[in-house]
């Protein structure tokens, strides 16, 4: 649930942002912004390694009530958990690199094949929460904006808070209990119901991602049966993040309408909605974009505590799987590879920033 | 003055802003009543405070929804088709006169364009909010106003952002914005304040180009009376949201009425007042200074910042040499960019130098320490440009004052330095009460002379002072001003002045230095530099400067205009 | 009395702005004090199964013994939630107190000395916070408990779990405010004088640099609540036995929602919500006031002209920074 404050109390000129020079220094601010990514990531994977393995090794943990004390000794010493911690560091950083990320212990399966099974599906989830986010929270926080308080405002900054404040779980069981249970319009919980799952499990080229395997199928019914079950997921996941989006595009744009240069556009005439969506809104933009960039991590927080809500079968939902069996590899794989993308999408979000900044650009 | 009713443009009654605030409501305006007539330049003069800009925000019904307007604005088109009463105006009606009827020019240009935005595609915008023409046609219109106010190649310009435009630049296209739907008035609000003088000189030709040329009425917003007697025709005189004297400007200047007016015209500096108290000083000192160390001595001095991502560093200062004679006080000119904020950050150790030598009180400046350069720091006083930032908020004045007293242990706490606190307050003119004060229950002008009892508080050799009365309204600053000379005259201190006001200098400098990019173009005597400068650009600097007299101003102006195009 | 926080800003806000405040203020006073009184309140202890020797039977319906019911593990609903609150509010307690601390001074010494250690704090500190912040706690709790936790335990595992994610946003917050403070006329006006770096950061840094700390500390409150309910409902909270936690009583109610149980799940969910609610809102509140751009402002009443005290012999009135651009 990171960066809510963030909204508020991030210091107003974004740190990166400011640093960049103007000219043809674009691309060289591109280049050291994108090898940041590489200490970023290496930085979360050796925190992760070490605190995990500051309790013992993952095969105790995993296996300790069940095996006896010589079978343990065994596995630990095969799997190679007994060499210097040190040793074992640098080999999981050579074994990273080569995309390779052990086998899992409760299943023993590889937690690369899992990371690409589950993350589609996590995938999806995030697209419609992203949706839901865009088309609740920014139309929204234009309109808070716009009727600064009063009490159009007053409504939907509670409601903003609303949002934020209902752990996503607590609102999934909500709606679950409303549309799935009382009112019975949407399915429980899953990402299709057995049916429509068999048919997407037979297609030859799955991309994990049901709505493309469902079209991919030719049938309708699936398609709608699939779509049905992203609804309250992705509504739930989707409000968690709207609410903050509302929230920041209130704060930015209040705070670019009470610049000189929006008091001179009213000046010429322009009318008052048109200031708070074109000459407020623009320059807000690059703000905006840079913070919405570090929802990311509160959208893959999120994805845990929905997909396991819905038994969506995605990252989280194994994520907390493995975490119930004490199956710590396959936890550190999930953990590192989430720090991967969450590393990726801010060096995206900065260069989209960079880019619709004219200042930068030219 | 006499004009028909119909005859004005504007015509302002009894009007009366109030604000609500935390120390309960403040009347901005009280009871203005002003009357514009086409084609006239009406000059609306006060210091802070005075509502002067409350006004000019009025009149275009801006002034923010928590503020109460009472009385009438009453503003009518150009083609005398309509008049619209502003006050308690529908949001609609006012929208349909903004930018038709009536335009706004602001005081600082780097803020009042959207930095996202072509400035072609904001004046169109301008155009589109009034009249049903095609986004072409609005940007041709555009692209044919950028050229009239004096872009150069116009097409390209539009195209361009805000952030490639120089500051006197971009002035220019908020006029042309202002100009674009050819409104009956333009009200100007300090259209020249953030501006280097010699860019000043120019806007101010510009905008006296749109009264001749288009016939537009200006309510000019300032508190330069050297811009009042270059562009005005008629001044209002406000003080504390009231006006006090309403005259033409050759009047107004000739024979003043009001005691505040007189007031305010007699603290406005002028090139030549120093010329007399320098030459007598330097006359009293010239035997005792010839053979002692120079207090601070500058030799080939260059001073650049590094590049960020391996760019070029920059060169703030470039090879300049000066000295400051130990009682000496040197007066430090350029605009914006000169680096003459620089050479005095380097002098009081806070920048590097990068070549060459400086040296301050004995100690080499390049490559010093801070532990070496410390003990040395005793002998420095520095006062700071805005005295609303050197104090720190949370601390009373005593304690600002007491600081040097005891970083340097000549007191123990702030209770042990009171004594010397209160005689140090008392030397600059201010209560000893006035100790237990936080710095924002001070006026500005209070607060510098607090900056300055700090800054003497270690009886130091050497003062820097940047720009320290540039933040102060005239009549402040002709006092602190005072009391600096004479507070240097009792404890003969060298010091450094560093402004952009070549006025300010010469009335306190006996030496005048002119820096222009990083170079230092000329040095001398006030004498020398102000009565014979040699230098072109000093000598451009000097005719841009406006003076507080309109018969005068006009012999100048016609002499800038020579000089200008000589150099062409 | 301006000096007293929260009763300043009450004086100052307006209209909907003090309803927001005074909404999140009673939630919060509402919170803290069941919190406190706890073992007075509730009907039964956190982990009772049974009264007088007979047990309160799973998923009972709200009764008169039962007000909210009973969960699927015996446990009584309210007295869950009531206690629940105590664990809570310690969490945050703790947590809240160990980030500021870290965080305040590793902001100050990396913002104002700057150099290789800011860079490499910096680094760290941002990758640390682009992170999901449940995920981290996650990890750093099974580093601490491995996932088992009695109370004390618990709560401490949870708050330095907690607090991990907490010190990079302190440090952020603090380290920006100190590069900007050392910029500051005030600060360069302490160096020319030659004040050392330990009396320049502690008398002119430290204290300005603080100032918007009660805001960050109301939200950042809430962000604890719920991670600490979001650690619960994956299993990596406080045991019931050990004390009552909401986030776990949640988890254990997924599968009562289906069968259409309601009171398991809605009564600890809407003690969260209302909690965070509440903390939000005195937080944006106290942010809101604070930041002049988006205070709300009272109409000036027509016709009451009052002259400003004006000091002395100068022209200029301030009463504080923000109103010079109005008046100007």
């Amino acid at each position: 649930m990171t960066s809510e404050t963030a909204v508020v109390a991030r210091p107003k000129p974004g740190r990166r942002r400011r640093s960049v020079p103007g000219g043809g220094g674009l691309w060289r601010y591109l280049l050291i912004r994108f090898l940041l990514i590489i200490p970023t990531v290496f930085i979360l994977v050796t925190l992760v390694f070490f605190l995990m393995r500051s309790t013992g090794d993952p095969i105790t943990a995993a296996l300790g009530g069940r095996l006896s004390g010589p079978q343990l000794a065994e596995r630990i010493a095969a799997a190679g958990y007994d060499r210097p911690l040190m040793v074992q560091y640098l080999e999981y950083l050579g074994q990273i690199l080569r995309a390779d990320f052990g086998r899992t212990i409760s299943d023993n399966r590889p937690v690369t094949e899992v990371l690409f099974t589950y993350g589609a599906a996590t995938l999806e989830l995030a697209f419609y929460a992203l949706v839901v986010a865009f088309i609740v929270g920014i139309p929204l926080g234009m309109l808070a904006a716009y009727f600064r308080d009063r009490a159009p405002d007053a409504f939907l900054r509670v409601f903003a808070i609303l949002c934020y404040a209902t752990p996503v779980f607590f609102a999934g069981l909500i709606l679950k209990l409303v549309f799935a249970v009382g009112l019975k319009v949407l399915p429980v919980a899953g990402r299709a119901s057995t049916g429509a799952e068999l048919q997407i499990q037979f297609l030859p080229n799955k991309t994990g991602i049901y709505l493309i395997d469902a079209i991919a199928t030719g049938n309708q019914a699936v398609v709608n049966d699939v779509l049905l079950h992203a609804v309250l997921p992705g509504v739930t996941l989707g409000l968690l993040t709207a609410g903050v989006f509302l929230r920041l595009v209130r704060t930015n744009l209040i705070g670019t309408l009470g610049t000189d240069y929006v008091d001179s556009a009213r000046s010429r005439g322009v009318s008052e909605l048109r200031l708070v969506r074109t000459h407020a809104y623009r320059p807000a933009l690059i703000p905006i974009i840079t913070v919405m960039g570090l929802q990311i991590a509160l959208l893959l927080g999120g994805a845990v505590l929905t997909e396991t809500t819905f038994e969506w079968k995605g990252l989280g939902f194994q994520l907390a799987q493995y975490l119930q069996a004490r199956d710590f590899v396959a936890v550190q794989g999930i953990v590192v590879l989430l720090a991967v993308v969450v590393a990726l999408t801010n060096f995206l979000v900065d260069v989209i920033a960079a880019i619709i900044d004219p200042r930068v650009r030219y | 003055m006499n004009e028909e009713p119909e005859d004005c443009v504007l015509d302002i009654t009894d009007l009366r802003v109030t604000f609500a605030t935390d120390g309960g409501d403040v009347r901005a305006v009280d009871g203005l009543s002003v009357r514009v007539a086409p084609g006239e330049i009406v000059a609306i003069v006060g210091e802070s405070g005075s509502g002067k800009s409350v006004t000019a925000k009025a009149i275009l019904g801006l002034v923010p929804e928590t503020a109460t307007t009472s009385g009438s604005i009453r503003l009518r088109s150009r083609d005398r088709s309509r008049t619209t009463e502003i006050v308690n105006a529908s949001r609609s009606t006012l929208r349909a006169l903004r930018g038709e009827d009536v335009a706004m020019v602001f005081q600082e240009p780097s803020t009042a364009l959207n930095p996202v935005f072509t400035v072609g595609w904001q004046i169109a915008e301008g155009i589109r909010a009034h009249d049903r023409v095609g986004r072409r046609e609005a940007m041709r219109r555009a692209i044919q106003i950028l050229g009239r106010v004096g872009i150069p190649d116009p097409e390209t310009r539009a195209r361009h952002y805000p952030h490639q435009f120089s500051g006197g630049q971009k002035q220019r296209v908020i006029i042309a914005m202002a100009l674009v739907l050819n409104p009956g008035l333009i009200v100007a609000d300090e259209p020249t304040t953030a501006l280097d003088v010699t860019v000043q000189a120019e806007i101010l030709e510009l905008l006296r180009g749109c009264r001749d040329e288009f016939q537009t009425a200006i309510v000019l917003i300032t508190h330069n009376m050297g811009v009042v007697a270059d562009l005005a025709d008629r001044v209002v005189v406000m003080f504390d949201g009231k006006v006090v004297e309403q005259a033409s400007t050759v009047e107004l200047f000739r024979a003043p009425e009001a005691e505040y007016t007189k007031r305010l015209l007699a603290s406005v500096p002028r090139i030549g007042q120093g010329r007399d108290v320098a030459a007598a000083r330097a006359v009293s000192r010239a035997a005792e200074t010839v053979t002692v160390v120079p207090a601070v001595q500058a030799q080939d001095l260059v001073i650049e910042y590094p590049g960020r991502f391996g760019r070029a560093p920059f060169r703030a200062v470039d090879t300049v040499s000066f000295q400051i004679a130990p009682g000496e006080i040197l007066g430090l000119v350029g605009e914006s960019g000169s680096g003459k904020t620089t050479i005095g950050r380097a002098i009081a150790g806070l920048s590097p130098v990068s070549q060459g030598s400086l040296k301050v009180l004995g100690h080499e400046m390049r490559g010093i320490r801070e532990r070496e350069f410390r003990p040395a720091r005793v002998e420095i006083g520095f006062v700071f440009q805005d005295p609303a930032t050197s104090f720190n908020p949370l601390l009373t004045i005593a304690e600002c004052v007491a600081e040097p007293l005891i970083v340097h242990s000549r007191a123990g706490d702030a209770r042990a330095a009171r004594p010397a606190v209160n005689e140090l307050l008392e030397a600059v003119q201010l209560p000893r009460s006035f100790g237990d004060r936080y710095p924002h229950e001070l006026s500005g002008g209070q607060r510098q002379r607090a900056s300055l009892a700090r800054a003497l508080a270690l009886n130091p050799s050497l003062l820097i002072a940047d720009e320290p009365t540039s933040a102060l309204d005239v009549s402040v600053q002709s006092k602190v001003l005072e009391l600096f000379t004479e507070l240097q005259r009792e404890l003969k201190f060298a010091a450094l002045i560093i402004s952009h006001d070549l006025a300010v200098v010469d009335l306190i400098a006996d030496r005048i230095a002119v820096l222009y990019r990083g170079r230092l173009v000329e040095e001398g005597t006030g004498a020398e530099v102000l009565a014979s400068p040699r230098d072109p650009y000093t000598q451009r600097l000097l005719a841009s400067l406006p003076v507080p007299d309109p018969v005068q101003q006009r012999i100048r102006r016609e002499a800038l205009r020579g000089l200008l195009d000589g150099a062409r | 009395m301006r000096r007293i926080p929260i009763l300043a800003q009450m004086r100052a806000s307006v209209g909907l702005q003090r309803s927001m405040l005074l909404i999140g203020l009673v939630l919060t006073s509402v919170y803290v004090l069941t919190a406190i009184f706890a073992p007075l309140i509730a009907p039964y202890g956190f982990a009772q199964l049974r009264s007088d020797g007979v047990p309160f039977g799973a998923q009972q319906a709200p009764s008169a013994t039962h007000l909210w019911g009973t969960t699927v593990g015996g446990y009584d609903v309210l007295s869950r939630v009531i206690w629940g609150a105590q664990t809570a509010i310690l969490t945050v307690i703790v947590s809240v107190v160990l980030a500021i601390f870290a965080g305040i001074f590793l902001g100050l010494v990396s913002g104002y000395f700057g150099g290789w250690l800011d860079r490499i704090l910096v680094l760290v500190c941002d990758a640390v916070y682009a992170f999901p912040s449940l995920l981290l706690a996650i990890v750093m709790s099974i580093a601490l408990s491995g996932g088992q936790s009695s109370l004390w335990g618990g709560i401490l595992a949870a708050s330095i779990s907690i607090t991990v994610v907490f010190i990079p946003q302190y440090f952020r917050v603090i380290r920006a405010e100190t590069v900007r403070i050392k910029s500051e006329a005030y600060i360069e006006s302490a160096q020319v004088i030659g004040t050392r770096a330990p009396r320049i950061m502690a008398r002119h840094v430290l204290r300005n640099a603080t100032r918007t700390l009660p805001l960050i500390l109301t939200l950042n409150s809430s962000e604890a609540l719920l991670t600490l309910a979001g650690l619960g409902f994956l299993g990596f909270g406080i045991e019931p036995t050990a004390a009552a936690e909401w986030g776990y009583d949640l988890n254990k109610a997924i599968s009562d929602v289906t069968s259409g149980i309601w009171w398991t799940s809605v009564y600890p969910g809407l003690a969260i919500v209302l909690t965070v609610l509440g903390i939000t809102l005195v937080g944006e509140s106290l942010n809101d006031l604070a930041d002049p751009r988006l205070r709300g402002r009272r109409a000036a009443a027509d016709g009451v002209p009052q002259a400003p005290a004006t000091p002395a012999s100068d022209v200029q009135v301030v009463s504080a920074g923000k109103e010079q651009e109005v008046v100007n």
